[in-house]
């Protein structure tokens, strides 16, 4: 299984999925927040919040890893601070490929929870509210388990975006092996060197294998929970 | 005794009414869009109206200043449509509002008084109309509820399913918790209503 990839390539694989997948597991809390928030409650500042939370998917990806640069860098505004009182930084480490993969997949996972959120009937939370469940007893019976096709959808497609993120990632945490090499910034890497493109080839399968799995992975989810969740 | 003094626009259409409903069946009756469900949905705190009172017995529930939510104000509420969750099973659904209430102890006897014990671990989208507004009552029931509200629960049944229901709809009002039901078939009206209040365009009519 290994001898065909070779160390640098295998840890950056491995890398991209420890990445990949805190990425996802941080955010969706504060995903499924945003689209609950975004699909159901009016506040003052809405639309205002809808572009921040949209921000990462139009601005290029450069732009959004200076951003966190000058942010969680270790002279960032919020990052010397981090690093001063935690001893915690995020940069030039692999938590930080993390941040950067998380903001830039944050919309992707927002868009498919908030829809699914749309999609869950309010005349049913009102039948649970006059059963006498609080609106915070509310979301966690009835509309979290109705949307959570579109939650594990949203999870799984966050995820391939995070294993592909390489703009704002190489920005705020450059390319280092064996600590923010992922399988994207290792095909850049290895393209920039004559000879590359065997390298290179290898983890481009990887990265499109790993991309349409994902993709299957959600329709299949979004199917099959569905199915189960409305007792069919 | 419930209370409702309440007036509300919406757009050319003014809903005025008021009424008391004492202990027993209180029915409200009138032509589709007279503004019959908007004064239940005010009763059960779904729908706030631009002013007026909802009192049951001392407690004010809405009013100047005061607006209590659905979930505080224990009524059990049976819909047209069932409205059942479709991801629990029966047995769960039925567990759901008692659970909120405290305990489930009477489970067994009301699912016995409601005839739904073969049904208790399907899920709501295998159950018949007539079988899910059967659940929905137990539901509410459950849910110890000081007074049930009721919006055309028969209305989307047809003759025979009404049949089967009505005579679970008496037990329910031979326990003693007041109704308040909304209907506008005649029928329903005289089996089980105690009082009537006819409501028209918005206001009580005669």
């Amino acid at each position: 299984m290994t001898d065909w990839l070779t160390a640098q390539e295998w840890t950056a694989l491995m890398l991209s999925l420890r990445v990949a997948f805190w990425a996802t597991v941080v955010s969706l809390p504060f995903g499924i927040l945003a689209a609950h928030a975004l699909a159901r409650w009016s506040f003052p500042g809405k639309q205002v919040f809808n572009m921040i939370v949209h921000l990462p998917l139009i601005l290029p990806p450069v732009v959004t890893g200076y951003l966190l640069l000058v942010t969680f860098g270790r002279r960032g505004y919020v990052g010397e601070w981090l690093y001063e009182v935690t001893g915690f930084t995020f940069a030039f480490r692999w938590t930080g490929a993390a941040l950067a993969a998380a903001v830039m997949a944050f919309p992707l996972m927002v868009r498919a929870i908030r829809l699914s959120i749309e999609a869950v009937d309010t005349r049913l939370e009102a039948a649970a509210g006059t059963l006498g469940a609080s609106p915070p007893w509310v979301f966690a019976t009835v509309t979290l388990p109705l949307a959570l096709p579109g939650v594990l959808a949203g999870a799984i497609l966050a995820f391939a975006k995070a294993m592909g993120e390489f703009g704002a990632t190489i920005t705020f945490v450059a390319n280092i092996p064996g600590e923010t090499q992922t399988v994207p910034t290792a095909i850049y890497e290895a393209l920039q060197v004559p000879g590359g493109e065997g390298p290179a080839f290898r983890l481009v399968v990887i990265a499109v294998i790993v991309a349409m799995g994902a993709l299957l992975a959600s329709e299949w989810v979004s199917r099959v929970v569905a199915a189960r969740v409305q007792g069919r | 005794m419930l209370t409702v003094a309440i007036t509300h626009r919406f757009g050319d259409f003014t809903l005025d009414v008021a009424f008391s409903a004492p202990a027993g069946v209180t029915a409200i009756t009138g032509p589709s869009g007279a503004g019959k469900t908007s004064i239940i949905n005010a009763v059960a705190g779904l729908f706030r109206p631009d002013a007026g009172e909802v009192r049951y017995g001392d407690e004010v529930l809405f009013g100047p200043g005061v607006w209590v939510p659905p979930h505080r104000r224990r009524f059990g509420y049976v819909f047209q449509d069932a409205r059942l969750l479709p991801h629990l099973t029966v047995r769960q659904n039925l567990a759901y509002g008692a659970w909120f209430a405290g305990g489930a102890q009477e489970l067994g006897a009301v699912v016995d008084m409601l005839g739904i014990a073969p049904l208790l671990s399907r899920r709501p989208a295998a159950l018949s109309g007539g079988e899910r507004q059967r659940v929905a009552l137990g539901r509410a029931l459950l849910a110890r509820p000081r007074m049930l509200l009721m919006d055309e629960p028969l209305a989307s049944l047809d003759a025979a399913r009404k049949d089967e229901i009505l005579p679970y709809l008496e037990r329910v009002r031979d326990l003693g918790t007041p109704i308040l039901y909304v209907t506008h078939a005649g029928d329903e009206v005289e089996r089980l209503a105690t009082s009537v209040v006819r409501v028209q365009g918005g206001r009580l009519a005669g």
